[in-house]
C-alpha cells in the first residue's frame, strides 16, 4: 500500500544520530576544517559507540551495506533504510566528519558488498578506503593503469592512485587494478592491501575546497605483493567487474544521503535566519505572493523533498532485493545537484551572515560540492538513467 | 463480503468496477454504429450563455441520521510504494480508457475547446466519482482513497490532460460532498453522482486576478435573513456553460474563504467561455455571480477555515497527479522519437545533449511522482499534509513545466507543429503553477 512514510521503528535510530551529529560533529565542524589533515581524535570515541550501536541493531554509519537475507514475503524496511536515514543525520552534523568515522568507509561497503565469507571474517572491525581514481582514469574507471600480475600465492600490484578518501588513516585500501590491461573492464579486480604493506606508499594529502576534515590521499604502489586471497570477489577474468560496479548501487544512495544531510543543514540554519528576520515560509499560500526569500526557500525544499524520496525509493528497493542500480543512479543525481544548489543558494540568501565564516553556511556550500563528483559524478548518473530509459549500451551512448 | 456483513470488499468493489467496464464496451459496440457526435457542447462556445445550464431538480431524497464519511486509510507503518491489488486494476483499467478513448480524441477536443459528450458519460458509466462515495450513499468506497484518486488522474492525463480535468471535475464536488457536506447536502446532492447521468459539475476557486490567491478571495458571500448573497466572479471554471451544479469559493463576510453549494439555475449567474492556452479540451468559462441568493445550508463545512484550507490542498494534489501523467505521456513520447530520429549518422539520442534531457525529465518525474504520492498518502491517513502538497505543488509546477518545454525542444520543429502531441502537452503544463480548485483527490 503506498506510503512513502519513515516508519516509526526508525525514530530512535534517528534521533541518536542526531543528537550524535549535534554533539560530537556540529562542535567540532569548524575545528576540523581550519586544521585540514589533522586527526579529529574526538571521533574515535563517537566510533567506540556507534560500534556498539551497530551490534545491537542500531547502525548509524556508513558501512555494512551487506544485503540482508530476507525472511519471509510482503514489504521490508531494513539495513539499507537505516543506513540512508542515519547518515542523513550524521551529515546534517558534519559531511567531512562523517567520512573520517573510523570504519566507515567506502573501502568497508565494498567488502560489505562483494567479499567471501572468510574475508568478511578477516576484515572485521578494519578501516578500509577505496582506491580507484588515477592521475590520468576519472570517471572513466575500465580504463585504470594500475596492473595486478599474478605470482605464486600473491598479487604483485603496481601503479598509482589519487583521491582516496580516509587513505592516511585507515587500516587497509581496497585498490583496483587490472590484471590484463588489454582485456578491459572484464579484467579489473579490487585488492585489500593493508596500509603497512611494503612499497605501498604514501605521496601527499591532497589540500581541498571542502570535506578538510576529510583526510585524501595520493599512493603510489611499487611492487607491492598482496595475498591472492585479498582479491575482493572472483579470481576469473570476464566476470565479476559488473559486481564490482553493483558497489555503486549500494554506494550512491549513501552519498546521496551525505547530500541530503548537509542540504537539510544549511536549509534549517536558513529558515531559522528568514524566521527570525521577519521573513516566514507559508506552504499554503501560492509561492509568488509571499516574499522571494521565501518562494526560493520553497523551491529549494521542494528540491530537498525529491531527492529525500528518491534516496529512500532506492534503499526501500535494496531492502527488498529488488534491482536498484537506476534509482540508485537518480536518487544520486538528484540529491548532487540539489545539495550544491541549495547551499550556494542558502548563502546567497544569509548574505555576509552566510558567506562569513562566522556561520557554517559558507562551509556547507564548499562540502557539498564533492558530493556530485565523488561516487560517480553528475554526468556519470545521467549517462546511466539515459541509458537505462533509452535502452541504450555503453558503446551507443559514451 | 460475508465476513462485513453484506459490504463489497477489495475484490468486490473492482469487480464491480469490471462490471462497469464490460457494460461499457457493450456501449461502445454500440456508439460506432452512431454519427460521430463530437463538437456537441462547440454551440455553447461562442457569446455569452443568459444563464447556467441549469438541469435537473435536485432534492434530498433518503436522509441518513449523520454525514456520511470514509474513514481514514489503514496500513502497516511501513515505507511502501506497492499499490494494492485494487489500485492496480484500476489503474489498468483507467490507463486503458486514457489509451483509447482520451488520446485519439485529444487534438480535436483542444480544437473545439469542448468535451465530447459521449467521453462525459463513458466516465460516468466507469463510475470513477463512485470510487469517493461511501457504500452507505450508493457508492462504492470504504475508506479515504486519496491515492488511488491520484493513480486515477495520473492514468487519465496520461491519455489527455484537459479531457482528465473534463472528466474529473464531477468527482472534485462529490468528493467535496463526501469530505464536507452535511446529511442534507449529502441526501440532495450525492445520489446523482453514483447513477450513470453524473451531472457536469465543477469546483471553482480561481478569480481573474494577477497573483491569484485563494486564501485571499475577491469572491464575497454576506448573511441575508434567509441565507447568503453571493458576489464576484470565478476563472477557468471546467465544463463550465454545461455545468449543473457548482461549488464555488468565495470571503465569508470577512471571516475568510469558504465553499457554497450553488445549483447553476440560480438567479443572477452567468456563464462565458474562457479558452485559454491549454486545458481547451475541459471546456473552461467564467462564471459571474451578481447578487446570487442561496439558502442557509448552502454553505459547506461551516465555513470552517481548515475545511478551506484542506480543499485548496488537496486540489493541489489533484494538479500534481495531472502533471504526473502528463510527463509521463511526454518520456514515452519522446524516448522513440530521439531513438528514431537520425541526424549526422547516428540517433540523436546517441548525443549526450540529448540524452542528458531524457534523463533529467526521468529523474525529475520520479520526484514529482513520489512528492504527489507522499501529499495524497498523508491526506489519506489523517496526518497534517500542507507541507507535503506545498512541496508537492512547487515542485510538479517547476519541474512540469521545463519537462513540457524540453518536450517540445527535443523533437525539434516538429515539436512546434501539431501532427505531434508535445506542443499541447507544453500548453497543459503551465497551468500546473497557476491551478487552483477544480479537481480534488
Amino acid at each position: 500500500m503506498i506510503n512513502p512514510e519513515v516508519p516509526r521503528k526508525f525514530a530512535r535510530l534517528v534521533d541518536q544520530a542526531h543528537q550524535a551529529a549535534a554533539e560530537f560533529f556540529r562542535p567540532n565542524s569548524r575545528k576540523y576544517d581550519r586544521a585540514e589533515h589533522t586527526y579529529p581524535k574526538e571521533l574515535d570515541v563517537l566510533a567506540a559507540l556507534l560500534d556498539g550501536l551497530s551490534a545491537s541493531g542500531g547502525g548509524a554509519g556508513a558501512s555494512g551495506v551487506r544485503r540482508e537475507r530476507v525472511t519471509g514475503a510482503g514489504n521490508h524496511n531494513g539495513a539499507n533504510m537505516r543506513l540512508v536515514l542515519g547518515t542523513i543525520e550524521m551529515c546534517w552534523g558534519d559531511v567531512g566528519l562523517l567520512l573520517s568515522m573510523p570504519r566507515q568507509g567506502l573501502g568497508n561497503a565494498a567488502i560489505a558488498s562483494v567479499a567471501n565469507d572468510e574475508q568478511l571474517a578477516r576484515y572485521q572491525g578494519k578501516w578500509a578506503a577505496m582506491a580507484i581514481t588515477e592521475p590520468d582514469t576519472g570517471s572513466d574507471s575500465a580504463a585504470i593503469r594500475t596492473t595486478a600480475v599474478r605470482d605464486g600465492d600473491e598479487y604483485v600490484l603496481n601503479g598509482e592512485k589519487i583521491f582516496v578518501t580516509a587513505g592516511e588513516r585507515a587500516d587497509c585500501v581496497v585498490v583496483w587494478a587490472t590484471l590484463d590491461r588489454s582485456k578491459g573492464r572484464a579484467a579489473i579486480k579490487s585488492f585489500v592491501v593493508d596500509r603497512d604493506t611494503p612499497g605501498f606508499e604514501l605521496v601527499r594529502l591532497e589540500r581541498k575546497l571542502g570535506i578538510r576534515a576529510s583526510d585524501t590521499a595520493h599512493f603510489r604502489l611499487d611492487n607491492v605483493r598482496v595475498p591472492a586471497a585479498n582479491l575482493l570477489g572472483s579470481p576469473d577474468i570476464d566476470t565479476g567487474f559488473a559486481a564490482a560496479m553493483q558497489t555503486f548501487d549500494n554506494t550512491r544512495p549513501l552519498v546521496a544521503a551525505m547530500s541530503l544531510g548537509v542540504a537539510r543543514a544549511a536549509l534549517d540554519e536558513t529558515r531559522r535566519l528568514l524566521t527570525e528576520s521577519g521573513t516566514p515560509v507559508d506552504y499554503d499560500r501560492p509561492a509568488h505572493t509571499q516574499p522571494a526569500a521565501a518562494a526560493v526557500f520553497l523551491q529549494l525544499e521542494a528540491d530537498w523533498e525529491a531527492a529525500r524520496l528518491l534516496t529512500l525509493s532506492a534503499a526501500w528497493l535494496a531492502d527488498n532485493r529488488e534491482p536498484n542500480s537506476l534509482q540508485a543512479s537518480m536518487c544520486k543525481a538528484k540529491a548532487g545537484r540539489t545539495a550544491s544548489d541549495i547551499t550556494l543558494r542558502c548563502v546567497e540568501l544569509a548574505g555576509p551572515l552566510g558567506y562569513g565564516e562566522n556561520s557554517l553556511l559558507e562551509k556547507w556550500a564548499r562540502d557539498s560540492k564533492i558530493l556530485d563528483i565523488f561516487e560517480g559524478t553528475q554526468q556519470i548518473q545521467q549517462l546511466i538513467v539515459a541509458r537505462r530509459l533509452l535502452g541504450k549500451t555503453s558503446t551507443e551512448l559514451r | 463480503m460475508t465476513e462485513r456483513g453484506g459490504k463489497r470488499d477489495a475484490m468486490g468493489r473492482a469487480l464491480a468496477l469490471l462490471n462497469r467496464l464490460a457494460r461499457l464496451s457493450a456501449l461502445d459496440r454500440l456508439r460506432l454504429r452512431e454519427p460521430v457526435r463530437r463538437g456537441v457542447y462547440g454551440a455553447t462556445k461562442a457569446g455569452f450563455t443568459a444563464a447556467g445550464a441549469g438541469g435537473r431538480a435536485f432534492t434530498a431524497a433518503r436522509r441518513l441520521a449523520r454525514p456520511e464519511r470514509l474513514p481514514s486509510a489503514s496500513s502497516p507503518d511501513l515505507f511502501d510504494l506497492t499499490p494494492t491489488d485494487e489500485q492496480r486494476m484500476i489503474r489498468e483499467t483507467v490507463a486503458e480508457f486514457a489509451a483509447e478513448r482520451l488520446r485519439p480524441a485529444a487534438a480535436d477536443a483542444d480544437t473545439a475547446c469542448a468535451t465530447p459528450a459521449d467521453l462525459r458519460s463513458t466516465v460516468a458509466e466507469l463510475g470513477v466519482a463512485s470510487l469517493g462515495v461511501p457504500e452507505e450513499l450508493g457508492g462504492l468506497g470504504t475508506e479515504r482513497s486519496a491515492v488511488t484518486n491520484v493513480l486515477v488522474a495520473e492514468a487519465m492525463a496520461h491519455g489527455d490532460m484537459g479531457l482528465a480535468v473534463a472528466c474529473l471535475a464531477p468527482s472534485a464536488v462529490s468528493t467535496a460532498l463526501v469530505l464536507w457536506g452535511d446529511v442534507t447536502q449529502q441526501a440532495t446532492y450525492l445520489p446523482a453522482f453514483v447513477g450513470s447521468d453524473v451531472p457536469v459539475a465543477a469546483l471553482a476557486v480561481m478569480e481573474p486576478q494577477v497573483l491569484f490567491d485563494p486564501f485571499s478571495l475577491r469572491a464575497k458571500a454576506y448573511r441575508t435573513t434567509g441565507g447568503f448573497m453571493l458576489d464576484g466572479v470565478k476563472s477557468m471554471v471546467p465544463g463550465a456553460t454545461s455545468a449543473e451544479l457548482f461549488v464555488i469559493a468565495a470571503e465569508l463576510d470577512g471571516r475568510g474563504p469558504a465553499l457554497f453549494i450553488v445549483e447553476s439555475g440560480t438567479s443572477g449567474i452567468r456563464v462565458e467561455p474562457e479558452p485559454a492556452m491549454g486545458l481547451r479540451a475541459a471546456g473552461m468559462g467564467r462564471v459571474h455571480l451578481d447578487r446570487v441568493c442561496l439558502p442557509l445550508n448552502a454553505l459547506m463545512g461551516e465555513g470552517q477555515s481548515d475545511v478551506y484550507a484542506e480543499c485548496v490542498r488537496l486540489s493541489r494534489i489533484a494538479w500534481c497527479a495531472l502533471a504526473v501523467g502528463t510527463a509521463q505521456a511526454v518520456l514515452d513520447y519522446v524516448i522513440p522519437y530521439v531513438n528514431g530520429r537520425v541526424a549526422f549518422g547516428e540517433p540523436v539520442s546517441h548525443r549526450q545533449g540529448v540524452a542528458f534531457k531524457v534523463a533529467d525529465i526521468g529523474i525529475e518525474l520520479e520526484g514529482m511522482r513520489l512528492l504527489t504520492y507522499r501529499a495524497a498518502a498523508r491526506a489519506e491517513r489523517g496526518k497534517t499534509f500542507a507541507r507535503e502538497a506545498g512541496l508537492a505543488r512547487r515542485l510538479c509546477a517547476e519541474q512540469g513545466m521545463r519537462i513540457g518545454n524540453d518536450g517540445v525542444q527535443l523533437l525539434g520543429g516538429h515539436g512546434f507543429v501539431k501532427e505531434h502531441p508535445v506542443e499541447r502537452w507544453y500548453r497543459d503544463l503551465r497551468v500546473i503553477g497557476l491551478a487552483e480548485g477544480a479537481v480534488l483527490v
